[in-house]
């Protein structure tokens, strides 16, 4: 297990490569002189020199990439210039306020939307199936964005059983109980889109399964119809399932992007956003680049998960 | 069935298409409607509830008449959505149908490519475009179709891969058609499904992210709205004045929420696995819907079936599977029902437990006497209950029908305490006898092996293992041996008698080869069609086969346990169950046919030991009862 998982943290290295190849060949598209556009307003011409021999932007492209990967290896991501700091500084802050806000998410998702698949398989036709479907294709339909304004509305403003924004209070004891009343709008706004994608395919995969032969010797076995559901059937769907949570993962990570700017969250989405419209390009890379590697880490995690999973993959 | 009949047969697909086509017709329309300027703004006149006078639907914060608003934007929304999808099919279809088309190096380094830029989360990848080139609405337009491009590309290739291998596409090749003219007239005309299905559950998709970057103030830029960017500006009064937020938001909702329901309508009917209805799901135990009298139990057999009938019902057509059968078996007895595949010994075995798959199966009349008790009537709990425990089952294909994910071991410990309370250590204890007594080696180490880790014959011992675990009186095994090769299966048989005879078990061995009945069964029964053509002892009837089938189901067989070589010798095919000639089901392949056997009924009379249901039999058979 241990070389396996060695195996494919070393086969993450090229992974990792393709996307600092890709940021850097879609911060090349910026038009015009890229030191003006890096500085937007703040483009003085002593700036702009500066900039011009901190980068190598005089330089030919291919330098240029490595210049930067290398700057970046050593933890260097460049200096934010609309918030004059460090870009590897100001993302790690926001980082863990993304990862609570997608990683609660995440666990939503995967739970409710796992569970409603299997209801919704197990009861194929009948009424629950029929509602899960319904529920499923809103959920799937509605953006998350306009959802999460709606909840605020009704939950925050007019129930007042949650905070409508923010992470933690301005004045206050910053408990775990405070920050779960904080985040339960939030990720639960975050997760509904993915948790109908995931009861889709759960379903789908559960319907795939039940017709298998296994299935039938375990109920020839006299095994209750609950343990063939969720002990044999579920158990060999989750072998389709958990591919497309991985893919999930991506999915609230980077949409979290919406969900931080309806609930003021204090996170990564957020801060890309502003930096975007400051045109703080390479705040804007940093974070993304940041992101981006931590999607691709998370998928080793599913990896190994499924190797865990299913004994027949080679470890 | 035409895709457009199938579409409309959808009803929820049908009022996603007729939504979808009005918010079409209206957007088409609204340049031409009496509505006010989308962006003229009267400040004096701000955030008027709607439903006043001269503004339908409100005004927004800048007093702008929100139902105008509505309508350019959800017009500007459909327009950007529509596009990005348009360019990411055609770009994307062109990057699939290259890799798939020309395959080799061009398709590796293209997939490559592909593959790295879906290790990216898409919406990060939508920003960093829009961060490079800057906000706006063609920006964002241009970021979403670019990061759906990889999704359309990886199907495409997939299809293009399969069709670029197809003999008509070699055979434009040798005609000396170049690769252009082969692509357009060949390649195109198949992927285009593809393409359509691809688009029609990604549209949805594109709209929604182009609001979201419209919302984010990544998009449309003011004056100009499209739905999302309304949405944006109204959050700022989100409390005091929730009706500019809730227009634009509901319109996206409806919008994607059609497209999904008509998305949903295109693939169904495009996708040719999901048209036949193949995946519903076999529910706990077989329907039953038992018409006529349950006949009453007889005789002293420990498992007997009474004029059993199983059908299987798809779409109006009905398949007569079992057409009555009877069947019994005394305890310590080996009973054969042979036939070819498709004559209903299966189904026969699979009815006894209710465990042939419903829908589409049903069993629609007779019985089936466990020591007198009816289970075709018995409740679930009941037959579950028995499942395993009195009656077990083996089955043909160990691979398929063991659980590939649990241990071997722990798949023995499940069936022991599904019947018995005992505990985890004990049931191993058991366990591990099981291995034993069925004759594995090295069963300590054999318990934590996953079925894939074993060779066929030793995961056909674990299948037994299994149905011996709680001592049942009865075992059906259905073709046990089949997927063996010929030493594996004559251990496999000798295991099973020896057995037999040790616990006084009684079988059922269900099997297309008489071989294995020579060497196995005290009885036979002869399976035709769904019905019992002949039954006696396996020693008769080998020596003097009185019905035309079976004698040549002897003849079949190249020598005693000869394996899968049988049966392909008898010309012609078994009858289709759903239709089913009248008289002797057997006469179109019998060379005794004469003309009465087609005209009627043919009953199953008792000679004796032995039943026969044929009108000229090979041999005469004595004491007809
Ligand atoms: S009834 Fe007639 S057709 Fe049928 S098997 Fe006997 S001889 Fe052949």
């Amino acid at each position: 297990m241990g070389r396996y998982i060695l195996k494919r943290l070393v086969s993450a290295v090229p992974v990792l490569l393709g996307i600092t190849v890709i940021v850097f060949a879609i911060m090349a598209m910026i038009p015009g002189d890229p030191a003006t556009a890096i500085l937007g307003s703040y483009a003085t011409p002593e700036n702009v020199e500066k900039l011009n021999r901190d980068l190598g932007l005089d330089k030919p492209a291919v330098q240029r990439y490595f210049i930067w990967l290398w700057n970046m290896a050593q933890g260097d991501f460049g200096r934010s210039f609309s918030l004059n700091r460090p870009v590897l500084d100001e993302v790690l802050d926001r980082f863990g306020a993304t990862l609570v806000l997608a990683g609660t998410a995440f666990v939503l998702c995967s739970v409710l939307g796992v569970a409603a698949g299997v209801v919704s398989a197990a009861r194929q036709y009948g009424l629950a199936d029929k509602a899960i479907t319904f529920a499923v294709l809103l959920g799937i339909s509605i953006p998350s964005f306009f959802l999460g304004m709606m909840m605020i509305l009704i939950f925050a403003v007019e129930l007042r059983w949650f905070p409508a924004s923010g992470m933690w209070p301005i004045y206050g004891d910053r408990t775990v109980l405070v920050l779960m009343k904080h985040l339960a709008m939030p990720a639960l706004a975050l997760a509904v889109v993915a948790t109908g994608v995931v009861a889709r395919l759960s379903r789908s995969a559960m319907l795939e399964v039940l017709r298998q032969d296994y299935i039938r010797t375990a109920r020839a076995k006299g095994v209750p119809e609950r343990g063939v559901i969720w002990r044999h059937a579920l158990r060999a769907a989750m072998v389709s399932i958990l591919p497309v949570l991985g893919i999930q993962a991506g999915f609230v990570l980077s949409g979290a992007v919406y969900i931080e700017m309806v609930f003021q969250w204090p996170g990564v989405g957020r801060m890309l956003v502003d930096a975007i419209l400051k045109r703080d390009i390479l705040l804007v890379q940093g974070g993304v680049v940041l992101v981006a590697a931590c999607y691709v880490m998370f998928n080793i995690v599913v990896d190994v998960a499924q190797s865990l999973l299913d004994p027949r993959i080679k470890t | 069935m035409s895709t457009l009949a199938l579409l409309a047969r959808n009803r929820l697909a049908l009022a996603g298409l007729i939504v979808m086509g009005l918010v079409v017709v209206l957007a088409l329309l609204t340049p031409v409607l009496p509505l006010p300027d989308p962006d003229v703004t009267n400040t004096g006149n701000r955030f008027v509830k709607p439903f006043s006078e001269g503004a339908l639907l409100g005004t927004d914060h800048l007093g702008r008449d929100q139902l105008s608003r509505l309508m350019w934007g959800t017009r500007l929304s459909l327009a950007v959505g529509f596009a990005a999808a348009a360019i990411a099919a055609v770009l994307g279809a062109a990057v699939g149908i290259v890799a798939g088309y020309y395959g080799g190096r061009v398709d590796n380094l293209i997939m490559r490519g592909v593959d790295m830029l879906m290790a990216f989360p898409y919406i990060l990848l939508a920003l960093a475009i829009v961060a490079a080139l800057g906000p706006g609405l063609l920006n964002a337009l241009i970021a979403v179709a670019a990061v759906n491009i990889p999704f359309f590309a990886r199907n495409i290739r997939g299809i293009t891969v399969g069709i670029a291998n197809k003999e008509f596409v070699d055979a434009a090749r040798l005609a000396g058609m170049n690769d252009a003219r082969i692509i357009l007239g060949e390649v195109l005309p198949n992927v285009i499904p593809v393409i359509v299905i691809a688009m029609s559950t990604t549209v949805g998709w594109m709209i929604l992210e182009t609001a979201g970057l419209s919302f984010l103030g990544l998009g449309s830029q003011p004056p100009q709205a499209d739905l999302g960017s309304m949405l944006g500006e109204a959050r700022a009064a989100l409390i005091t004045s929730p009706h500019t937020s809730i227009v634009p938001g509901a319109m996206i909702l409806v919008i994607v929420m059609a497209i999904n329901l008509l998305g949903d309508g295109v693939r169904d009917a495009l996708d040719p696995r999901l048209r036949s209805g193949a995946l519903t799901r076999p529910m706990a135990a077989t329907l039953v819907r038992r018409e006529g009298p349950v006949p009453e139990p007889v005789g002293d057999d420990v498992l007997s079936l009474r004029d059993l009938q199983t059908q299987f019902h798809v779409k109006q057509r009905v398949y007569r599977a079992v057409g009555g059968v009877s069947l019994g078996v005394k305890p310590g007895e080996c009973l054969g029902i042979i036939g070819e595949s498709g004559s209903g010994k299966s189904v026969t075995a699979l009815s006894v437990m209710g465990l042939v798959a419903s829908p589409p199966g049903v069993i629609t009349g007779g019985a089936v006497h466990y020591k007198g008790e009816d289970l075709v009537g018995a409740p679930y709990g009941r037959l579950r209950d028995l499942r395993g425990r009195e009656v077990a089952y083996i089955f043909q294909d160990p691979l398929a029908t063991l659980h590939p994910l649990y241990k071997v071991g722990d798949q023995l410990v499940e069936a022991i305490r599904v019947h018995h309370a005992i505990s985890n250590k004990e049931a191993r204890a058991k366990a591990l006898s099981l291995l034993r007594d069925v004759r594995i080696p090295n069963p300590e180490s054999r318990l934590d092996s996953f079925p894939h880790e074993l060779s066929g014959g030793m995961r056909q011992r674990v299948g037994i293992a299994m149905a011996l675990a709680n001592d049942p009186e009865v075992i059906i095994a259905d073709e046990p041996t089949t997927a063996l090769d010929v030493t594996v299966q004559a251990q496999i048989l000798s295991l099973l008698d020896t057995l037999r005879r040790e616990k006084g078990l009684a079988i059922v061995f269900i099997t297309h080869d008489f071989g294995v009945v020579a060497q196995l069964c005290d009885r036979v029964a002869v399976m035709y069609a769904g019905r019992i053509v002949e039954e006696g002892p396996t020693r008769a009837l080998l020596e003097a086969p009185a019905h035309p089938y079976t004698s040549r189901l002897i003849a079949c067989v190249p020598e005693l346990g000869g394996g899968k070589r049988a049966l392909h010798a008898i010309p012609g095919l078994p009858p289709a169950v759903d239709d089913l000639p009248p008289g002797c089901a057997f006469a179109p392949r019998c060379d005794k046919a004469q003309p009465a056997c087609r005209e009627g009924e043919i009953a199953l009379e008792t000679h004796g030991a032995r039943k026969l249901r044929c009108l000229f039999p090979e041999t005469e058979l004595e004491g007809r009862a």
